[in-house]
C-alpha cells in the first residue's frame, strides 16, 4: 500500500513562551516493511534552523529551538509511505519453541542478537515484576512454538483488558494497569513488552498510525485516525516479528511504523523545554491516507 | 647504623610506639620487616622533629584556619542552616618516592588510556560488546549508558580528565579502588591543601625536594584550549551545580585559579547550535564546558528531563562541533564496577598490553558462577550497584536477616550488582591529638589529556580515616586530608599557570569585562544586603543606646524619642507588628524583641538573617572574591553563627552590633578596593545605594513626617544624625543653629555628605549610565530616566520647603520623600528587569496521550 501520512502536533499555550527547545520524531522510518518516498516537516514559528539527525534507535530526530515569543507551536510531517507486507516465517520457525529461541539469544554470538539483548532489560516505563511475569507465562508452556505463544499472549491481552480512553495517563505503572485491566494502546504495547521480556526474550516499542475504516456507511473524514503503538519481539535468525495488542492482530501493510524504543519514552513525537508558556495543551490530528484517495481529495 | 637509630629515638618523641600501633595492613612509612621507618621517609621526620612539638602543633591549628578562612568548605547538601563544614589538613603529607611515581604514572596513564578507547567505543561500533568483551545486559542496565550520546562527533568525545582512588593490599601492592570519567574533583583541594603546607613549612620545603603542581595546572589549561579548532582563543566556562554542591568551593576555585568564569546551567543557552553566555554586556559564545555537573544532568531535552540545573539543547551545539564538553556526556558510563572485571580481557584486545595497575577483585553476578560465588561468600564481600555511585554495602556489618534480604534482592537482578572483595588499605602516619598514629588511607590521582597522552598530577589528594580501623574516609563525613608529596631527584622550576605572554601590544581584554548576568544580580544583591544589614545595625545600636541612656536617667521626651525610634525599627526592618503591635508591654520592655532582631537567624529582616542573606549571595559568587575579601565575608558568617558563649545583655548585644559594623565596613572597605572598578563593581555599589535610599526614606519618613514636641524632635533628630554617621558633621557646620532644616539639608540635600540622599542618587545615575546598553539611540532608557527623574528631584528640593507644615504633618517633605521612594523602586525594577531577567524557569512539554479506536 501506499499511503500519504500527515501528523500535526500543536500545543496552544496559557501564556506566551520566549523560548523553546524541541525534538520531534514523526517522520517514517525506513526498514524491510516500508520505504519512505517524500517527506517533509513544517514548524511554525518558523525556527532560524533545524537539525536532523538519526538517533540511537535508528528513528530520525528534527531537532530546534525558538527564541522569539509565541503562544502556539504547530508541527506538520506529512510523509508518503509505501508499505509491504510482513514477512512470513519458514516452518523451521514456525515450529521453532520459544524457549529454544530463549536459550539462543542466551548463548548466542551473533553480533546483531547480542546488541538486541538491550530489548530482554526492564526500561524506564517497563519494570519487570513478578506479578507480571506470572500473567505471562501461562501463555509460555516449555516446547510451544514461539509464533503461536505471541500470538495466544497478544490475545489474552486483547480479551483481558478494555480500551478504554482517559482512564490512565502517562504515567500510570503497569501494576495499576494489571489490577483495573483498562487502557489504551500505549498500555497494552508496554504490557505486553513487559510479558516477552519477562520470558526472556526482546521486545520493542513501536510507534507509528493504522489506517482505519470510517464506520459502516460513513465517509472518512479527514484527521479522524490516530497515533498507534505495538510491539516488536526479536527472534534470532528470523528478526523482528510485530505484535499488536489492542487489535489482537498481526501489523501488516495497513501499519505504518515511524519510530522504535525501549517504550514509550523513547520515541515521545514532540518533546520540549520551554521558558513561560503558564499552562499548555497539545491537540494531535493524524490522517492517513491511501495516496488514491489523496489524490481524489486534491482534483 | 647510627644515624638510624638516632632518626627511631628522635622519631619516638613523634611517633612513639607508631610500629606498635599497626595493624596487618601495609603501612606507607613504617617498615614491619625492618622495625623502622622506610628510608624515604626519614628526611621528612628529621624536618619535623627541628620544628618542634609545640609548634608543630601550632602550625597543625594554624592550617585549619586558613582552610577555614580560604572558605574551603564542604557543603552538605541541603542544609541550610550549617551551609559549610570544613576539611581538615593532616599536616604530615604522604611521601611518595620518585621511582614508585614513575611506575604509578605509567600505570594511570594506561589506564586512561585504556577508558577512552572504551568509551569510544560504547558510544560508536560497540565491538567490545559485539565480541563479548563486555557483556550487552552489563552495558545496557547501566543507567549512566545515556543513548542520546551515541555518536558524538570524535573531536567532542574523548576523554578530557581521569581520575582514580588508590590504596594498597597487605603486601604492599598498589590497587585502584574506583575509577572516576565524569567530574574527578578533588584537585582543587589538592592544590589548596598544598598552598597552605607551602606557607606553613617553608623550611621542610627547601630541605625536601616535592614535585610542585603547577606544572600540571598549566597542562590543564592548555589542554582545556586545545579542545576545539574553532577559535585560537576560545572561551572557557566552569559548569557547576551552584553553592548547594558538595564540592561547590573547588568549581570556584579552579574557575578563579584557571581564569575561566563560574556559570551554571542558566547562565548559559543554546541557540541555533551555539552556547551563548547569558552577560551583562548581551550573548558571548561559549567554545568550552568545563563541567562539574553530572552528564544526566547537563540537557533536560535529551538527557534527565527532571534536571534544573542544565541546559537545553547542549548535546544537539555538540553533535553540531560549536561546544566542547571535558569530560564528554555519557563518560559516567565508565565509572560502573561491573567493568573492572572485564578490563584485563579489554586492555588485551585495544592495547594489546597486560594492565599495569590491578582493580580490586570485583566479580559481576550477571553472570552464573560469579554470582554463585557472590551469593557464597556474601559475608567478606562489599555489594555494589552497578550505576548507583556511594551505594556500596560492607557485608561484614550486616546480621543474618540483613545478609537474607540481600541475597534475595541480588537473585533478583543479579545484573545490577558486583561483589567486591574488602580491600585491606594501607595505612599513613597521621597527626592525631599530636601524636603520630597509623590510620587508613586512600590517594585520588588525577590525569588530564594531553597532545602526547596522559600526563598525571604530581600530588593528589590523600585522605585518612579519623579513626583507627575505619574505612570512612568519606568527606560527607567532615573527613582528613593530607598533601601528597612526589619526592623529587631534581628541584622543579616554579611555574605559573598563565602562559606566556606573547608581545603582540594587544591584550585580551574583552574577557575581563564580560559578567554572566547570574554573577550580576549576585553582586547587586551583595550590595543591598550588606547595605540593609548596615543600616538596621547603625539603628539598633542608636536604639541600644538611646534605651541605655534612658534607663539610667531618662525623662519623658528621652522615653518618647525611644518609642518612635523602636518603632521606625520595626518600620524599617519590616519586622511588624513588633514595636507595632501592643505598644504598652513591648515598647517598655524592648529587651527580648532586641535581642530577637539581632541574633535569631530564622528572623525574617532581622540583622542574623540579612546577614546570612549576604553570606549566601557573597558565596554564589566565590570566584570574583580575593581571598582578603573572603576572609571578612567569613568573619561575618562566623561572628553571627558562633554558639552564645557569653551571657546576653544590652551590652554583650550592643558590643555585637559595634563587630557587625566593623566587619560590614571592612568588608565594603576590602572589595572596593580589591575588585577592579568595572560593572561587577558598579552593581554591588548601585545595590548598595539603592537600599541605602530606601532604607533611609523610611526612616525618615517615619520620625519626621509628623511634627513632634521641641525636645523630642531635637533628640531624635540627634538620634538619626548620629545614626547615619552625620552628627559631627552637623555639628561642626550648622554651630549656632541647630534644627531641622539644617539636619534635612545635611541628610538629604548636600551632596558632599557620603550618607546624604543626594549623594547616593547622583552615585547611582553616574553608575548606571556606565552600564552596557543595547540602546545607542540618543533618548533615555527606562533606568536613564528613572535616575534623571531622582536627581533632578534631589536638585530642585529646599529644605526651607520641606519642613512646610500642614497641621500636624509636613506635607511637603512626605510628598518628597514618596516621590523618590518610588522613583528608585521602579529603577530598582527596571534594573532587574534589563539586566537580571535570565531567571524565568523552564518547564517540560507533557506529552501526547495516544488514543484510538481499536
Amino acid at each position: 500500500m501506499k499511503y500519504r501520512v500527515s501528523h500535526t502536533s500543536k500545543y496552544i499555550y496559557s501564556e506566551s513562551v520566549s523560548r523553546c527547545h524541541n525534538e520531534v520524531r514523526m517522520t517514517p522510518l525506513n526498514n524491510r516493511n516500508q520505504s519512505v518516498e517524500k517527506t517533509k516537516t513544517k514548524i511554525f514559528p518558523m525556527p532560524q534552523k533545524t537539525f536532523e539527525r538519526i538517533d540511537y534507535f535508528g528513528n530520525k530526530v528534527i531537532g530546534f529551538d525558538i527564541h522569539r515569543e509565541h503562544k502556539k507551536l504547530t508541527v506538520t510531517v506529512i510523509s508518503e509511505v509505501q508499505t509491504l507486507p510482513p514477512a512470513k516465517p519458514s516452518a523451521e520457525f514456525e515450529k521453532m519453541p520459544w524457549n529454544q529461541v530463549r536459550d539462543m539469544m542466551h548463548s548466542s554470538s551473533n553480533s546483531l542478537d547480542i546488541l538486541a539483548k538491550e530489548y530482554l532489560l526492564a526500561s524506564p516505563l517497563v519494570p519487570l515484576e513478578d506479578e507480571i511475569q506470572t500473567y505471562a507465562a501461562l501463555s509460555f508452556p516449555e516446547g510451544r512454538p514461539i509464533f503461536e505463544a505471541l500470538q495466544d499472549l497478544t490475545k489474552r491481552i486483547y480479551k483481558d483488558f478494555k480500551y478504554e480512553p482517559g482512564f490512565t495517563t502517562i504515567s500510570t505503572p503497569l501494576a495499576e494497569l494489571m489490577q483495573h485491566r483498562k487502557g489504551v494502546c500505549q498500555d497494552f504495547a508496554h504490557l505486553e513488552i513487559a510479558c516477552v521480556r519477562s520470558m526472556n526474550l526482546p521486545a520493542a516499542y513501536v510507534s507509528g498510525y493504522l489506517e482505519t475504516d470510517p464506520p459502516p456507511g460513513k465517509v472518512k473524514l479527514v484527521g479522524s485516525d490516530a497515533s498507534h503503538a505495538w510491539l516488536t519481539v526479536y527472534i534470532p535468525g528470523f528478526g523482528w516479528q510485530d505484535l499488536d495488542p489492542t487489535n489482537n492482530q498481526q501489523p501488516n501493510e495497513r501499519y505504518v511504523t515511524v519510530a522504535v524504543g525501549r517504550d514509550y519514552a523513547d520515541v515521545t513525537p514532540l518533546k520540549g523545554v520551554i521558558y513561560g508558556g503558564g499552562a499548555h495543551k497539545l491537540e494531535v490530528k493524524v490522517d492517513v491516507a491511501p495516496m488514491a484517495m489523496a489524490h481524489q481529495e486534491g482534483a | 647504623m647510627t644515624d638510624e637509630a638516632e632518626v627511631a629515638t628522635l622519631g619516638s618523641q613523634l611517633s612513639s610506639g607508631y610500629g606498635a600501633l599497626q595493624g596487618a595492613a601495609y603501612d606507607e612509612m613504617w617498615s614491619k620487616e625492618a622495625g623502622q621507618t622506610l628510608e624515604h621517609w626519614r628526611p621528612l621526620i628529621r624536618s619535623l622533629e627541628a620544628v618542634g612539638d609545640k609548634e608543630l602543633q601550632r602550625r597543625h591549628m594554624e592550617a585549619q584556619r586558613l582552610l577555614r578562612e580560604n572558605g574551603v568548605n564542604y557543603n552538605v547538601y541541603h542544609d541550610a542552616d550549617e551551609f559549610s563544614q570544613t576539611w581538615q589538613l593532616d599536616t604530615v603529607p604522604l611521601l611518595v618516592p620518585q621511582k614508585d611515581w614513575d611506575q604509578r604514572e605509567q600505570a594511570l596513564a594506561q589506564r586512561a588510556t585504556l577508558f577512552n578507547l572504551i568509551l569510544q567505543d560504547l558510544y560508536g561500533e560497540r565491538r567490545l560488546v559485539k565480541e563479548g568483551l563486555i557483556p550487552a545486559k552489563l552495558l545496557y542496565s547501566n543507567k549512566h549508558f545515556l543513548r542520546p550520546c551515541y555518536n558524538l562527533p570524535q573531536e567532542a568525545s574523548a576523554l578530557t580528565f581521569y581520575s582514580c582512588d588508590l590504596s594498597r593490599g597487605p603486601n604492599g601492592q598498589m590497587w585502584v579502588l574506583s575509577d572516576r570519567t565524569q567530574t574527578p574533583s578533588g584537585a582543587g583541594y589538592a592544590l589548596e591543601n598544598r598552598i597552605v603546607m607551602t606557607r606553613l613549612f617553608p623550611d621542610t620545603f627547601r630541605e625536601i625536594q616535592v614535585h610542585r603542581l603547577s606544572l600540571f595546572f598549566r597542562t590543564v589549561r592548555e589542554s582545556l584550549s586545545k579542545l576545539t579548532p574553532n577559535r585560537e582563543d576560545p572561551r572557557i566556562v566552569v559548569l557547576t551545580p551552584g553553592p548547594d554542591s558538595e564540592t561547590y568551593f573547588e568549581h570556584a576555585y579552579l574557575a578563579s585559579y584557571l581564569g575561566y568564569h563560574l556559570v551554571q546551567g542558566n547562565d548559559l543557552a543554546v541557540k541555533d547550535g551555539k552556547v551563548w553566555l547569558k552577560s551583562l554586556e548581551g550573548l558571548k559564545q561559549v567554545d568550552i564546558i568545563f563541567r562539574r555537573l553530572d552528564d544526566s544532568d547537563c540537557d533536560p531535552l535529551e538527557l534527565s528531563e527532571s534536571s534544573k540545573l542544565g541546559i537545553p539543547g547542549l548535546l544537539q551545539a555538540v553533535r553540531e562541533k560549536q561546544v566542547v564538553i571535558a569530560n564528554p556526556l555519557g563518560s559516567g558510563v565508565l565509572e560502573s564496577p561491573g567493568l573492572l572485571p572485564f578490563l584485563p580481557a579489554i586492555a588485551k584486545s585495544l592495547l594489546g598490553e597486560e594492565l599495569k595497575i590491578p582493580s580490586v577483585a570485583t566479580w559481576w553476578c550477571g553472570q552464573e558462577k560469579e554470582l554463585q560465588y557472590v551469593l557464597d561468600n556474601l559475608p567478606k564481600l562489599v555489594i555494589k550497584s552497578i550505576s548507583e555511585r556511594h551505594s556500596g554495602v560492607f557485608c561484614q556489618a550486616l546480621d543474618k536477616a540483613q545478609l537474607d534480604e540481600l541475597r534475595s534482592r541480588i537473585k533478583r537482578n543479579p545484573h545490577l550488582y558486583v561483589g567486591q572483595e574488602h580491600l585491606h588499605f594501607s595505612t599513613a602516619p597521621t597527626l592525631i591529638d599530636n601524636v603520630l598514629k597509623p590510620r587508613l588511607s586512600v590517594m585520588r590521582s588525577f590525569l588530564v589529556a594531553t597532545e602526547t597522552g596522559y600526563a598525571a598530577m604530581p600530588g593528589g589528594l590523600t585522605r585518612v580515616a579519623r579513626k583507627a580501623d575505619s574505612f570512612l574516609v568519606s568527606d560527607a563525613q567532615g573527613g582528613i586530608s593530607k598533601d601528597t608529596w612526589i619526592l623529587n631527584d631534581a628541584p622543579d622550576k616554579q611555574l605559573r599557570v598563565w602562559p606566556q605572554i606573547v608581545h603582540t601590544g594587544q591584550f585580551d581584554n574583552e574577557e575581563e569585562e564580560v559578567l554572566p548576568s547570574r554573577a550580576a544580580e549576585n553582586l547587586y544583591w551583595v550590595g543591598r544586603y550588606i547595605e540593609r544589614s548596615e543600616s538596621t545595625a547603625r539603628l539598633l545600636r542608636t536604639v541600644i543606646a538611646n534605651l541605655n541612656d534612658t534607663d539610667d536617667y531618662g525623662d519623658d521626651s528621652d522615653k518618647a524619642c525611644l518609642h518612635i525610634l523602636l518603632q521606625a525599627l520595626t518600620t524599617m526592618t519590616g519586622t511588624v507588628p513588633g514595636f507595632l503591635g501592643d505598644k504598652s508591654t513591648l515598647l517598655n520592655q524592648p529587651f527580648d524583641e532586641l535581642k530577637s532582631l539581632i541574633l535569631d537567624s530564622k528572623r525574617m529582616g532581622g540583622l542574623a538573617q540579612v546577614l546570612n542573606s549576604f553570606v549566601r549571595s557573597a558565596f554564589s559568587v566565590r570566584d570574583l572574591w580575593s581571598n582578603d575579601t573572603w576572609r571578612t565575608i567569613d568573619d561575618i558568617d562566623e561572628e553571627f553563627n558562633q554558639s552564645q558563649a557569653e551571657p546576653i545583655n544590652l551590652y554583650s548585644l550592643h558590643s555585637r552590633l559595634d563587630e557587625a559594623v566593623s566587619y560590614i565596613m571592612a568588608f565594603i572597605g576590602l572589595a572596593g578596593e580589591s575588585m577592579s572598578h568595572d560593572n561587577s563593581w558598579h552593581l554591588l555599589d548601585i545595590g548598595r545605594r539603592i537600599e541605602r535610599v530606601l532604607m533611609q526614606l523610611k526612616l525618615l519618613r517615619f520620625c519626621l513626617t509628623e511634627t513632634q514636641d521641641k525636645v523630642v524632635e531635637h533628640l531624635l533628630l540627634e538620634s538619626l544624625l548620629n545614626t547615619q554617621e552625620s552628627l559631627i558633621t552637623h555639628r561642626r557646620r550648622y554651630r549656632k543653629s541647630q534644627s531641622i532644616e539644617t539636619a534635612l539639608e545635611l541628610l538629604l540635600l548636600d551632596p558632599t555628605n557620603p550618607r546624604s540622599l543626594a549623594f547616593q542618587v547622583f552615585r547611582i545615575e553616574q553608575f548606571v549610565n556606565g552600564l552596557p546598553r543595547s540602546n545607542k539611540k540618543q533618548h533615555l532608557d527606562e533606568e536613564q530616566r528613572l535616575c534623571l527623574l531622582a536627581t533632578t528631584r534631589v536638585r530642585v528640593a529646599r529644605a526651607s520647603d520641606l519642613i512646610a507644615v500642614n497641621g500636624s504633618e509636613r506635607t511637603e517633605l512626605k510628598l518628597f520623600l514618596d516621590e523618590i521612594e518610588q522613583t528608585i523602586t521602579a529603577l530598582a525594577k527596571s534594573l532587574h528587569h534589563t539586566y537580571f531577567s535570565h531567571t524565568q524557569s523552564a518547564q517540560q512539554l507533557t506529552t501526547i496521550r495516544l488514543e484510538i479506536a481499536p
